[in-house]
């Protein structure tokens, strides 16, 4: 089977074993290439984004403005901290000169000279293998000046990388872009897009680290051969990372399209103690997740997971089986929101902060079958009233882990308390529920 | 306590400048700079910075309390770090966590008396795969058991 990304060749994180093995090839065809006839390459070769919302890459990059005097930057998020994604770090470790081809490339079709790769602060020994890789290709001339010389063209950049330091928010694109630019990270107000107005205002591409990866291979063996692989609509191969529930977790890189029965029975070794699958999450837990009754059938791509109602995020397989309590696990993903909020607007900080409240209360026998329905009712006032969309990934789990497993989460609620309403009469005092003895 | 950065360090400094066209733009990889040497950033830590890099105080103390990778008191010797996001918790974390809680003594983001150890109670760490995880400082410790756990602290004293 076909790797793109993570090719099985022993030591291809040495720059010798990389160069052995086509390395930097695809980087010297580009540059014989003209700009706009790449972008029109990857346009054509159907790559989406690897970042969350799969978006076409090639269409992107032409959104880049083409005559301007201001500086261009390329941006490639490898803040990867979507929990139950963790595919990025095996390019780091694995792949590195790849992603700095791809970084090489994709700056010589949108104009930049700088590009930036943001990686989560929790990463240090990857940030460090990282660092020296790009410390290696600035030595051998692969970045900086000294390209010029070894690719015979006139054209350099350069490969900087921005550690973070512990906040999901900053794999939002502008937030990332705030991060690097030293301010507080908080999301932008789009539009402006990025390739408008992105690091210090001038014109950003934001892409994911695997997306930037995929980069190389194209540019060598074509659109056409890329564009055959997989899913014909989200064409190539995937890292799916496999955690939860499974006997053999890890991150397989599989051709888009592959059956989610099949990762997790032929790749990630089945489940547990052969047990029954509950819940799948198929995309990192922003997804929406789906019933272990749902997932016969269904392939990994975007197209075919819209289909069934969620979407294919990063790629990150969450499997529950049989025995898990979603009530627990849903008031863990809740929680990760509420304390990753930045706290910019109201229906996030407040709203996503009020669902945990009521989901511990109902954890605590306090609840109703109506907090049920005024979970899903908060939950969608939140989505699609934000600033940015970690106020959608916080909502979607709420509602559609309620909605699609409405018979578990009404067992949850104990039926046999009833809260009182408060009136006139009553001080709200006597009548509200008490949320300091369910608080941890 | 005055806080003043060493001559490497400020040469360090002057390097990762370098990369950036602002001088607010370096305050992140400055901030680390000086936990690393000062362990913690205080007040006068957060002056010193200003200081350096010529911008307003206000803007690093907007970043360092953003961040859960700034500590802004002292953190034990050996700074554990224990995931309880989802794939860690359906393999275990909590029991991992509270086995680290009984054995250190210590509550969450609190530090022994001793100094040597702290806690922190993480969320996703991308090591899913390697579930239940913990890290340690800077290294990653995945696929563990409660022995292993024991273990890994024992080695430590
Ligand atoms: C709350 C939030 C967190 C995100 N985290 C990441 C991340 O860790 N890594 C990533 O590549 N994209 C992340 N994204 C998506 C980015 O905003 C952006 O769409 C992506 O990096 C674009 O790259 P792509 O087009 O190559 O997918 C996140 C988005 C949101 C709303
Ligand atoms: S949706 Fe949440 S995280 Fe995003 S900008 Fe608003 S408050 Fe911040
Ligand atoms: S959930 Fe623990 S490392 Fe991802």
């Amino acid at each position: 089977m076909e790797r793109i990304v993570l090719p099985q060749i022993e030591n291809l994180h040495q720059i010798d074993v990389y160069l052995a093995n086509h390395g930097f090839e695809a980087a010297r065809k580009a540059f014989s290439l003209s700009t706009d006839d790449i972008i029109d390459q990857v346009k054509k070769s159907g790559l989406r984004g690897r970042g969350g919302a799969a978006f076409s890459t090639g269409l992107k990059w032409s959104f880049m403005p083409k005559t301007t005097d201001k500086p261009k930057y390329l941006c490639i998020n490898g803040d990867e901290s979507e929990p139950g994604s963790f595919k990025d770090r095996q390019i780091f470790e694995f792949n590195p000169f790849q992603l700095i081809e791809g970084a090489i490339i994709s700056c010589y079709a949108i104009g930049a000279k700088v590009a930036y790769l943001y990686i989560r602060g929790e990463y240090h020994k990857w940030i460090n293998l990282m660092q020296n890789a790009v410390d290696i290709a600035y030595e051998r001339g692969f970045l900086g000046e000294k390209m010029k010389e070894t690719f015979g063209t006139s054209f350099s950049c350069d490969l900087f990388i921005h550690k973070g330091a512990g906040a999901y928010i900053c794999g939002e694109e502008s937030s990332l872009m705030n991060s690097i630019e030293g301010k507080r990270p908080y999301p932008r107000v789009k539009p402006p897009f990025p390739a408008q107005n992105g690091l210090w205002g001038n014109p950003t591409t934001i892409n994911n680290v695997e997306t930037i990866t995929n980069i190389p291979p194209i540019i060598r063996n074509g659109w056409e051969w890329f564009s055959k692989i997989g899913a014909p609509k989200h064409p190539g191969t995937i890292l799916f990372g496999v955690s939860g529930h499974v006997n053999k977790p890890g991150v397989y890189e599989l051709p888009s399209g592959t059956l989610l029965t099949e990762i997790i029975e032929n790749y990630a070794g089945g489940v547990l103690g052969g047990k029954k699958i509950k819940c799948v999450i198929p995309g990192g837990s922003s997804m929406p997740p789906l019933r272990g009754d749902q997932i016969e059938g269904v392939r990994m791509d975007a197209e075919s997971l819209k289909e069934v109602g969620s979407a294919i995020g990063t790629g990150g397989i969450m499997v529950m089986d049989e025995d898990t309590n979603l009530l627990d696990v849903l008031i863990r993903i809740t929680h990760f929101y509420h304390h990753e909020s930045c706290g910019q607007c109201t229906p996030c900080r407040e709203g996503v902060g009020w669902m945990e409240k009521a989901l511990k209360r109902i954890k605590a026998g306090l609840g109703t079958s109506k907090d049920l329905d005024l979970l899903c009712d908060v939950a969608n006032h939140i989505e699609g009233n934000t600033v940015c969309a970690l106020g959608d990934a916080a909502a979607w789990p709420v509602k559609f882990m309620i909605t699609r497993f409405r018979d578990e989460f009404e067992m949850y609620v104990n039926k046999n308390v009833v809260i009182p309403v408060p009136n006139k009469v009553h001080s709200m005092r006597d009548t509200s529920i008490p949320l300091a003895s369910i608080e941890k | 306590m005055k806080f003043t950065f060493t001559e490497e360090n400020l040469k360090r400094i002057e390097q990762v400048r370098k990369k950036y066209p602002t001088a607010l733009a370096a305050v992140m990889p400055v901030i680390y700079i000086a936990q690393e040497q000062n362990g913690f950033i205080s007040n006068e830590v957060m002056e010193e910075i200003a200081n350096v890099l010529d911008i307003d105080k206000v803007n690093v103390l907007s970043v360092v309390t953003f961040y859960t990778m700034y500590h802004t008191k002292p953190m034990g010797k050996y700074h554990v770090q224990v995931c309880t996001n989802v794939s860690c918790m359906l393999r275990g974390a909590y029991e991992i966590f509270d086995l680290v809680k009984d054995k250190l003594g210590i509550e969450n983001m609190q530090v022994t008396q001793d100094g040597k150890f702290s806690l922190e109670e993480v969320e996703c760490m991308g090591a899913c795969g390697g579930a239940p995880m913990i890290a340690i400082n800077e290294d990653y410790y995945e696929n563990l058991t409660k022995e292993k756990v024991e273990e890994i602290l024992d080695s430590l004293k």
